[in-house]
Formats: structure tokens, C-alpha cells, sequence
């Protein structure tokens, strides 16, 4: 348990992570080993499908929770179970610590329940003089190093074998070799005699079924069932979400979960209890069974329209072996008990916002968690709208109030741009890279070469570039985005000559403005809206079929979150607005059709934009128009992997960040490309700015840029 | 029928179960009866003078030459032809109940299974007894039976059959699939971390 830490704290942690050898070589095999045995579980089933099915059976269950609950005592309570309720994490640490007491159990063993963790069960029965043993081999060894688990389903995997077979030696005064067979057996044994000892066993459950008051737990070790059995008193501690109807609903995700989990198709064990089992050391040879439902906040949640279906949540742990921060920083540095994306949500229901606040800005917005979400969760979201809620509790930082207050004023933004370019002239250089940082970057942003603002932006060349077409093709929009309008009107300059050459008629509405997304990760969730309604007010009278955008990350803020945001303000303007937009490379292909021209046939590497490949699901497009413009696309290890850029993110991480961008670049060279191409220019700011840094021979580019 | 059947030993034999074809029960059991004789006695778990109850003693006294079977949900029969087989040359002690008293190590749990789910190879269990709990738990070696006719093919297509089981008052159902297992250090796969080291299942034509 830590106490409220700075920000500084926080960062020195991640660096401290981000410098542990093992640590990254074990979260980047299992980046990769997850994905691929993920992929072998569900093969040839349909996976989408799936999990809407368990997102549909958790949503409904969540709904009608307290009927449910009120079903599962009936039914439990007819068995002889004795069911408890707990309001808060305190409440049930008092029951627990109550039934110990009462039936005289000195001993305690348990399973691994993240619920427990939640409240912080263990040492609340410690400080009662009770003896508490974790038997989940992995919350053993970190139970025994008095640290958290640092993943849901793997809790010591940040642990080497040497670290393990030292802590053995040290609990078994017997030199324990590093072999992982033998360390094993080592917990065998010594777990054995704990099990054997122990008067009361602790589990955590993750199915209740209403229907037959029946429990359902999910292990690989089997070691819940001996937890269940060899004791003479068993208390399961039970969240509320863990509530569903039936037998038949708790099978239809456990289809899932294992899968999601490990890639494995089922644990080697599940186990269904219906009331207290057989127990022949007790006189009527029946175990004293206890069940503790607990609540604290998750009733609360389940009404909140937004956050309800943080409770779709079944524990798997695959939003963080998919995140690409938790690989590069573990997860004791993402989450406080619950880790990954779902941590960075949750601490702020369970553990405040003292212990989120720094957390939920440790996200670059990638969506790959939202990707392999057992539970169906919209989960970057999520991660966005709490941040949104602790600035508006914590009053909101100066840097992120003066974005939002300039960003809502499109021609303030706009002029501060234009100033900003004049103020920037001695420390480029006059070359368009940024060589030294102006006084408001500290030095650890200095890990890749920032561009300059232009001199001329698009919107005052945009007229030059408009040609009059008599018989249009299309009839097109363009939705620029700041960083292509300020930074980059090359790559809209390469578009607008494609554009004419395939007699798609441009119009560029000058009231547009940021799309809104930087004010959305920084928390500013009512300047993301001002500048929505801007938006659709600029692009309302256009006569066009498409709005087409060069800004992955624009494209899939307008097509997917600024509906929401303005679903009480212009619905639908904003559904009209939404369904016209379109991203490049998308609208070139499948729309116009764009003729295969003779290039120079380099090979050419693609990184996929997060916003792209995730946001919008265009994955096929930006590749066949590689290969339309006469160069040859060559694949990349991990294409789909973040750069690492997220906006904000890379600002106030920018030691994490780095460590990804420089992953990314590395796959990059490894492919052998002579060029690297992608669809949105913060990534190309990114990948351009560290391969330059970083002196590596790689010309970023974007597409529009090979015609 | 056959279908499920083959279904199933692919998937089972994924988990690292190894699967037998047996004509009948009694070659079963003198199946059992022979593995266990051929393997190593068990490494005992815990200090003997530890363990309360009748069967410690005996334990200790014998520990270097017997090995133990624990039967408890076969039937009296199989389980009088299982002692039989045992009793034998006497190095093999058959057991049924008190389970609990061997904390340190059973050598061999053989169990009737009640279902088998060929999707995932799992074994299905009604272990309401203690003692049939314990028989799959405490031993080095699980030998599970399963007539092939209780082959299921999915475990959603079986949902009523399963809520049968699970909707007694006092019910206690296991789903097997493999050994116990860990992944928990390095993420590398190790059998046996609590449970059996081993599930060895027998497949009796039915
Ligand atoms: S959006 Fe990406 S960075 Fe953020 S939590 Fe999800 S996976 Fe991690
Ligand atoms: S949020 Fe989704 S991916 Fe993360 S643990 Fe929960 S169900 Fe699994």
C-alpha cells in the first residue's frame, strides 16, 4: 500500500522500471507470446461475437443486480450458507475478521481473489494476530516479498526465477537452486502443511449464480479446491458484479476468460459450490460456510450511465498484456491494486482519486485494450472520462485550463499559433526541426527533435491550391486538423494534387477548428465539447458526401467520440456529421479508386496509426495504396503497436514514451525499408522526430506524401 | 458419438493428459493398479508425526515399501476387485475414505468421472464427498475412468445436465482439465504445483 505520491514520485518510479532489464524482456516476450496464443484459443471461433454475448450477459446482470442478489441469498441461505453484506472495503474486512474470531480459526489459507486485494484483506487479518497464507503460487512468493501482484492473472510476473530461488532460500533455510521445476515443488511442500494447518480458507469467486446460489472459481493450480475442502471454515468474499442468472450464462463466459486470459481454452480447474460441502473433522460434517458480497462503489457504478459498464469486467487481465505502457513499466508502475486499463479506472472507485490522479494520465489512447476486452469495455474512454472527472474535483490544472480556455476561441488558438512560429525563429535555426527546446520543455523531452511551425499555414494556401471543377468525381470536405494545418500543410498540399488529379472537388470550411481530442486527454471534456459544436457548425452547410481527414486520431475522435460529446447539444448534426467522415487513404481506394502509377518501387514499411487500424478498423486501404503508388509495402513486426506519441501523453511521459517510439523504430530497421510511411501526422511528428534523434536511417513520410 | 470421442482425447492430450483406451472396467483397474506399482513412491509432503489421525502411523511405519491408492467413489465391487489387485502382493494399500489423514501424499487417486467435455477435454465431477475430493487433490497421480458414452460435446450443449449436479443443496462439481499447472514464475509451464503431477485418464468403451 502506497501513500499519496507526487507526480516527480511517479515519474521517478516509471524511470526506475523502465531501467530493470529483466523486467523488459520479460513484459516484451509476453507482449508477444500473449497475442499469438490468443489468436491459437479463438481460432476459427467468432471472437467478436463472444464477447458481445458476455458484454450482453454482464450488462443485463448488472441491471438487475438486486433482484439477483436477492435470489442468490434466498437460494443460498436455503443450503445453510450463511451470506453477509458489506458496504464497504472496512465492513468486509470486519465480517471477515468477525467469523474468524467466532469459530475460533487462527489459521487462515486462501486463493487468489483481487477482490481481497482490493480491500486489503491480508493485513487487516494480520493485525488481528491472524496468520494469513496466500497459496496461489504467484500471490505466495509476493505476498512473502510484502508487495502487490503486478498482474491480475500472473501476479509475480515480474519476478526472475533468481529472485524467487533467493526468496526460497531465505523462507526455507535450505539453499533453494534457480529451476523452476524445483521451485515449484519447494511450494508444494510448504504449502502443503499450510493447507493441512489451517482452520479457515478465504477464495474469492468469479461467477455467483443466482438461479442455485452456486459459486463459481476458475484456477490452473487447483489450489481454491483444497482451500475448500481441507478447512473446517470457508469464506468466499464475492463482489456484487460477480452476480449472473445462470449456470448457463457463467458458461458463456467462461468461453472467454480463459482464452482471453492465457490463451489457454479452459483453466484445469473450475469449480461449482452450492452450499456447504462435506467436512469430516466437524461434527455434522458439514464445513461452516460463509459468503461476504461486497459492494464499495460498485452499486454506485452500476447507475452511472457512463460508468456501468466498468462492471462488465471479468478479471482477465488482457487489458494489460496488450498496453503498451504496462510492457514497458510493469504493473506495479500501472495500477494500484487492479492493474492495466481497467486499473486506471477502477482505483478511482475503489482506492480515490489520490491514488488515480497520476495513473489515468499514463495512457497514450492507443484503444488496444479496447481491442481484446473480454467484458466488451469501452475502456480508453473510460480512462479519459475519470480523468475529466478528477480535474473537475481537483480544480483543473493551469496548463490544461489555459489549453481548453485558448482551444474553445478558435481565432485566439489560431493567432497564437501564428505567434508562436515568429517566437520559434531562433531556436530553429531557420531549419524546419526544433534543435533546441524552448525554456517550457525540460531536458527529458529532448528525446526526439521536435518540428516547426510553418511559415504559411494550409488554410492560407488553401486558395492557391483550390482548382474549379466543372464535373466533380466527389464532392469532398477537408477536416485538416491542427498539427497538418500548423506543422505539416506539405501533406495536405500532396493530397490536394491527388485530389485534382481524380477531379474530387475540395472545399476546406475555415471555421474548423481542433478537432477537439488534445483537450479530451487533457481532461478537458467541456472544451472538447465547444470546440464539437464549432466543428459542426463549420462543416453544416457544405455540400459534400465525404469529409475527408489525413489525421487518423482527428478522424476517429469525430467519427466515434464527438457524437457523445454532444449527444445532448446536436445529435444529430453530429450522426450526419460522423457518417461523412472518412480517412484518406479509405476514401482514395474504395471510393474514388485510385489508378496504380508507375514509383520508384521502394520498400516501404507501414506503422499503423492506433486511430486507424483500432479507431476506425481501416487496416487494408493505407497498405494497397503503398502498393498503388508504385512502391512495394513490406511488412513490420508489431505494425499495429503504438509509437508511443498519444499527444499529451508523450509530453508528460516522455521516458515512456521514448522506450516505445524506440521499440517501434527498431522493428522499423529490422523490416529492411527503405521508407516508412503511416496516416497521421502526430505519428509521423513521432517517428520522424525520434529516427532523427536517434540518427537512424529512416525517412518517415505520409501516404499522401508518395503521390 | 465417436466424433466427441475423438474430439476429446485431442484436447485432453493438449493439457498434457495422457489418454487411454481400456476395453472394460476391470482392465481399468488392473491398469491402475500396474502404473501405480511402476512408478516411484510418493515423495512424501509433509513430516509423518504431523498428520492426526489413524492412517499416519501406518504411513510411517511402511512408508519405504507401500504405495497408496484412494478409490473412494468406485462402487463396492470395482473397488473390492481393486484390493483385490492390490492386496496382491501387499505392497500397494487401498484406501476409500479418511483421505485427510494422508495430507502428505497419495500415490494414485482412481476416480469415476461423470461427464467428459470434448471441446476442451475436461473431465466432469461430482465431488460432493470429501474423500472424492481429496482422491483427485492429494495424489501424485490422478487416474480419472470415463465411460465414453458420458462424452459430451460442449459444455453449452450439456448446461442442464451440469445444473442438475450443481442445484443439489450441498453439491461440490469439478471441472478437470490436465494436471494442476502453473505459469507463475517466468511464465514458464510447470505441472503439479498443488494437485496431481499427472492426469492419466482411461477411456472405457460404453
Ligand atoms: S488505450 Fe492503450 S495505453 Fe491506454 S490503457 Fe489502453 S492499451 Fe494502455
Ligand atoms: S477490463 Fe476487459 S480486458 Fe481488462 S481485465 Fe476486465 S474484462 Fe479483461
Amino acid at each position: 500500500m502506497r501513500t499519496e505520491e507526487s507526480l516527480t514520485e511517479y515519474k521517478y518510479r516509471l524511470d526506475t522500471a523502465l531501467e530493470n532489464p529483466f523486467l523488459r524482456t520479460a513484459m516484451d516476450n509476453f507482449a508477444v507470446a500473449y497475442r499469438a496464443s490468443r489468436e491459437t484459443a479463438f481460432s476459427g471461433m467468432d471472437v467478436d461475437a463472444m464477447i458481445q454475448e458476455v458484454a450482453r450477459i454482464k450488462a443485463a446482470a448488472i441491471k438487475n443486480n438486486e433482484a439477483l442478489l436477492a435470489e442468490f441469498i434466498k437460494k443460498a441461505k436455503k443450503t445453510g450458507v450463511h451470506v453477509h453484506l458489506a458496504d464497504t472495503a472496512e465492513d468486509a474486512n470486519r465480517i471477515i475478521g468477525e467469523i474468524a474470531r467466532n469459530t475460533g480459526s487462527k489459521r487462515i489459507v486462501k486463493s487468489k481473489s483481487m477482490t481481497a486485494e482490493e480491500i486489503h484483506l491480508n493485513k487487516w487479518l494480520e493485525n488481528l494476530g491472524l496468520e494469513v497464507t496466500e497459496t496461489d503460487l504467484g500471490e505466495w512468493i509476493v505476498q512473502l516479498r510484502h508487495e502487490g501482484p503486478s498482474h491480475m492473472v500472473m501476479p509475480a510476473i515480474h519476478l526472475s526465477r533468481f529472485q524467487v530461488a533467493d526468496l526460497f532460500t531465505q523462507v526455507t533455510g535450505k539453499d533453494q537452486a534457480a529451476e523452476i521445476e524445483r521451485l515449484v515443488k519447494v511450494a508444494r511442500k510448504q504449502l502443503r502443511e499450510k493447507y493441512v494447518r489451517a482452520d479457515m480458507g478465504i477464495t474469492g469467486a468469479n461467477y455467483a449464480v443466482a438461479a442455485t446460489g452456486t459459486l463459481g472459481i476458475v484456477t490452473n493450480e487447483g489450489n481454491a479446491r483444497l482451500v475448500s475442502t481441507l478447512p473446517r471454515v470457508h469464506v468466499a468474499l464475492v463482489g456484487i458484479d460477480k452476480l449472473l442468472p445462470t449456470l448457463h450464462s457463467a458458461l458463456s463466459i467462461n468461453r472467454v476468460l480463459p482464452k482471453n486470459a492465457t490463451g489457454q481454452a479452459i483453466t484445469s480447474y473450475v469449480t461449482w459450490i452450492t452450499g456447504p460441502s462435506e467436512c469430516k473433522t466437524v461434527t455434522d460434517n458439514k464445513r461452516e460456510m460463509h459468503i461476504v458480497f461486497l459492494d464499495n462503489g460498485r452499486k454506485k457504478i452500476a447507475q452511472d450511465p457512463v460508468f456501468a459498464q466498468v462492471l462488465q469486467c471479468v478479471r482477465c487481465g488482457a487489458c494489460a498484456n496488450v498496453c503498451p505502457v504496462y510492457r514497458m513499466v510493469g504493473g506495479h508502475q500501472m495500477g494500484y491494486v487492479y492493474i492495466g486499463a481497467i486499473g486506471l479506472i477502477t482505483t478511482y472507485f475503489f482506492h480515490g482519486r489520490e491514488h488515480a490522479r497520476n495513473l489515468v494520465q499514463n495512457c497514450t489512447n492507443c484503444g488496444a485494450c479496447k481491442a481484446v476486452c473480454a467484458g466488451g469495455i469501452d475502456l480508453p474512454k473510460l480512462i479519459k472520462e475519470i480523468h475529466a472527472r478528477i480535474q473537475d474535483e481537483d480544480g483543473h490544472p493551469l496548463k490544461s485550463l489555459l489549453l481548453g480556455k485558448v482551444l474553445k476561441n478558435r481565432k485566439l488558438f489560431h493567432t497564437l499559433l501564428r505567434t508562436a512560429k515568429l517566437a520559434q525563429k531562433p531556436v530553429t535555426g531557420g531549419t524546419p526541426f526544433l534543435r533546441h527546446l524552448p525554456m517550457i520543455f525540460s531536458k527529458e523531452h529532448n528525446f526526439r527533435v521536435l518540428p516547426a511551425i510553418t511559415e504559411i499555414p494550409f488554410r492560407d494556401r488553401f486558395e492557391k491550391l483550390s482548382q474549379p471543377i466543372k464535373t466533380p468525381s466527389h464532392k469532398i470536405a477537408l477536416f485538416s486538423g491542427c498539427v497538418q494545418d500548423f506543422v505539416y500543410p506539405e501533406q495536405l498540399e500532396a493530397a490536394m494534387k491527388l485530389f485534382a488529379r481524380t477531379n474530387v472537388r475540395v472545399s476546406f470550411p475555415m471555421g474548423q477548428s481542433c478537432c477537439g481530442l488534445p483537450a479530451l486527454m487533457m481532461g478537458e471534456k467541456s472544451a472538447a465539447r465547444d470546440v464539437a459544436l464549432q466543428n459542426l457548425a463549420a462543416f453544416e452547410n457544405e455540400d459534400v458526401d465525404y469529409i475527408v481527414t489525413l489525421c487518423a486520431s482527428c478522424g476517429s475522435h469525430l467519427k466515434n467520440s464527438l457524437p457523445s460529446l454532444v449527444q445532448d447539444y446536436a445529435p444529430d448534426k453530429a450522426a450526419v456529421f460522423a457518417k461523412k467522415i472518412i480517412p484518406f487513404s479509405q476514401f482514395m481506394n474504395q471510393v474514388v479508386g485510385v489508378k496504380p502509377i508507375a514509383g520508384k518501387g521502394r520498400k516501404t514499411a507501414f506503422h499503423s496509426p492506433c486511430h486507424l487500424c483500432r479507431g476506425l478498423g481501416v487496416r487494408k486501404d493505407p497498405k494497397e495504396m503503398i502498393n498503388t503508388s508504385g512502391n512495394r509495402y513490406v511488412e513490420t513486426r508489431e505494425e499495429e503497436t503504438c509509437c508511443g506519441f498519444g499527444g499529451s501523453f508523450s509530453v508528460n511521459f516522455p521516458a515512456v514514451s521514448n522506450e516505445i517510439l524506440t521499440k517501434k523504430l527498431e522493428d522499423v530497421q529490422t523490416s529492411g525499408a527503405d521508407l516508412l510511411v503511416t496516416e497521421c501526422p502526430g505519428c509521423v511528428m513521432q517517428l520522424r522526430g525520434g529516427a532523427l534523434k536517434q540518427n537512424r536511417d529512416i525517412t518517415v513520410i505520409h501516404l499522401s506524401e508518395l503521390f | 458419438m465417436k466424433a466427441n470421442t475423438q474430439m476429446f482425447i485431442e484436447k485432453a492430450s493438449l493439457v498434457s493428459a495422457r489418454v487411454h483406451r481400456v476395453k472394460d472396467m476391470a482392465s481399468a483397474l488392473s491398469f491402475s493398479i500396474d502404473l501405480c506399482r511402476s512408478k516411484l513412491p510418493c515423495e512424501p509432503q509433509m513430516a509423518v508425526e504431523q498428520i492426526s489421525g489413524s492412517g499416519g502411523k501406518e504411513i510411517s511405519l511402511s512408508r519405504e515399501r507401500v504405495r497408496i491408492i484412494a478409490a473412494p467413489n468406485l462402487d463396492e465391487n470395482d473397488f473390492a476387485r481393486l484390493a483385490q489387485g492390490c492386496g496382491k502382493t501387499k505392497d500397494i494399500l487401498s484406501i476409500r475414505e479418511n483421505l485427510r489423514d494422508y495430507p502428505g501424499g497419495i500415490d494414485m487417486g482412481v476416480t469415476l468421472m461423470d461427464f467428459g467435455i470434448a471441446e476442451t477435454g475436461t473431465l466432469v465431477l461430482n465431488s460432493d464427498s470429501e474423500d472424492t475430493r481429496l482422491s483427485t487433490m492429494l495424489c501424485e497421480i490422478h487416474v480419472a475412468i470415463l465411460e465414453t458414452s458420458k462424452i459430451r460435446e460442449t459444455v453449452l450443449s450439456m448446461a442442464d445436465e451440469l445444473n442438475e449436479m450443481i442445484k443439489q443443496p450441498s453439491s461440490y462439481t469439478a471441472f478437470i482439465t490436465g494436471a494442476s499447472r502453473t505459469a507463475d514464475i517466468e511464465r514458464v509451464l510447470a505441472l503439479g504445483v498443488h494437485g496431481p503431477l499427472e492426469l492419466v485418464i482411461l477411456l472405457v468403451e460404453a
